[in-house]
């Protein structure tokens, strides 16, 4: 228990470091930059894979268990986005995005502070907290939002795929079910769960890359925690933003 | 010139260094040595303010380093190059952008200014047509100048040099070692350097400073080290079958 504070503490205590005044505004955005192609782009490809099966294999659950002659059509596309844009979208692709980013943020800090790199930054005089995670959450704060609206229009579209060539279904009826009763808080919703999503996966990995000890063992141990504890913590805060915002 | 005065440091029961007082003093080659676990790495990490002392002083041309707060440190870390046991390179940048960093970091010369500065950096450590490869792409002995070099980009005043020479050839470890001592002498740099090797104490050690069991156990230059009368310094510094056959004749 002790430890989990301490933890916690020493958490707070980095985000004090991360977010304070750049050293050098020029560096940072350059970093941001950096950091977005890296962590932002190259997430676009396995987000776009995962988004169109997930819509395509939604959409098929959703007509074969929906099959009764008394229920609409239109409510498989209605299904497919609405489980879309509220739930899969901001929150699978996030727990999906904090095993890759995440696992990817703890061994690159891990790395670093492991081989002296974070003390070479120190010794310069750089705070190298501000420098090595504030562009990060920037970029994913920025890039994830972003990749959830992608994600949204992706499964729909798999879906749309499906709906062509499915026999228990029509195209017309898919597109009337995505069109039908759509609320723009929807959107919303899912974009401010996903600012929020955004900000856990990369800064619990850069803790835990941060404050690692020892070797490549403990680099390896530090990123299976990092992605096991955003994965929970996205988990805890998707309940509580949906209690505080939906109902 | 450093001076450390009475500096205690310890981890939890573990009494790391005690009682240090020692001088270092500019344009000379000041070296650490002592076996593993001596308390070398800990001495210039304090140094360097990466680790908070239990007690004592530590002198920046006079001025207390330990009681500053953290803007006046940074002003005397700007003035601070350090070499690394492995280099320390940014992985994710090239040479050039390795050496660039610091100059990007604090001065407002133009891109232009600064790549003059790199590219001399560079061929003060006769390092040239690197600047675009990436440290995975460099031998050891590479990685340390590329390392020296970054270390001398803003004209540092003072020079740390975490074991210069380690994993290095015998030759490469010599030219890098006279490499130190050149940049020493040329810009009158307070260096301090940690080694285990002999070579380089004797051939570079002005000022050496032997760590025993966290104390500062005999202090002296290479000529006297070889006449110490210190059972300690001795085992250490004689370790080996041939220098004893050296010592002996």
């Amino acid at each position: 228990m002790i430890t989990l504070f301490e933890n916690i503490g020493a958490y707070f205590i980095l985000l004090s470091r991360v977010f304070k005044k750049p050293d050098n505004y020029k560096l940072i955005f350059k970093q941001t930059i950096h950091e977005m192609v890296s962590l932002g782009i190259g997430s676009l490809g396995l987000i776009a894979i995962i988004s169109v099966f997930m819509g395509a294999v939604v959409t098929i659950q959703t007509a074969t268990n929906m099959n009764n002659p008394l229920l609409p059509g239109y409510l498989v596309g209605f299904a497919t986005r609405e489980s879309f844009i509220l739930e899969l979208a901001p929150t699978v692709m996030s727990l999906i995005l904090a095993g890759k980013i995440g696992s990817n943020v703890a061994s690159e800090i891990g790395t670093m502070r492991i081989s002296d790199q974070i003390d070479a930054l120190e010794i310069m005089g750089v705070n190298s907290a501000s420098y090595l995670v504030f562009p990060k959450i920037i970029a994913s704060l920025i890039f994830i939002p972003i990749i959830v609206i992608y994600s949204m229009a992706l499964g729909i579209i798999g879906g749309l795929v499906v709906s062509m060539y499915f026999d228990g279904m029509t195209l017309n009826d898919y597109i009337l079910g995505i069109r039908f009763d759509f609320k723009m808080f929807s959107i919303t919703y899912a974009l401010i769960k996903s600012v929020f999503f955004a900000f856990i996966i990369t800064s619990i990995p850069s803790y835990f890359g941060y404050y690692v000890k020892g070797g490549a063992l403990e680099i390896g141990k530090a990123s299976t925690k990092s992605v096991v504890y955003s994965s929970i913590i996205i988990l805890i805060i998707n309940y509580l933003l949906t209690q505080m915002l939906l109902v | 010139m450093i001076e450390v005065k009475n500096l205690y440091k310890s981890f939890g029961d573990n009494h790391v260094l005690q009682d240090i007082s020692v001088s270092f003093e500019p344009g000379k080659i000041n070296l650490i040595i002592g076996g593993s676990g001596s308390g070398k790495s800990v001495l210039t990490k304090c140094m360097v303010g990466l680790h908070e002392i239990d007690s004592g002083s530590i002198l920046y041309d006079g001025k207390e380093f330990t009681t500053m707060n953290f803007k006046q440190k940074k002003k005397i870390r700007k003035d601070i190059g350090m070499l690394f046991q492995a280099s320390a390179l940014f992985d994710s940048l090239t040479v050039e952008e390795n050496v660039l960093f610091p100059l990007e970091m604090y001065t407002k010369q133009t891109k232009k200014e600064m790549l003059e500065r790199v590219n001399f950096c560079l061929d003060r450590v006769n390092l040239e047509n690197a600047n675009k490869l990436y440290p995975a792409e460099l031998s050891g002995g590479m990685k340390k100048r590329v390392g020296i070099a970054r270390a001398i980009a803003l004209n540092p005043k003072y020079l740390f040099c975490d074991e210069p020479n380690s994993g290095l050839d015998p030759f490469t470890g010599i030219v890098i070692d006279q490499l130190i001592q050149e940049i020493t002498k040329e810009y009158n740099m307070t260096t301090i350097v940690i080694t285990h090797d002999m070579n380089s104490v004797m051939e570079t050690g002005e000022n050496i400073m032997f760590l025993y069991q966290g104390k500062n156990w005999w202090q002296g230059d290479n000529h006297e080290i070889v006449k110490a009368d210190n059972k300690e310094l001795s085992e250490f510094v004689f370790a080996s079958k041939i220098m004893k056959q050296f010592r002996n004749a």
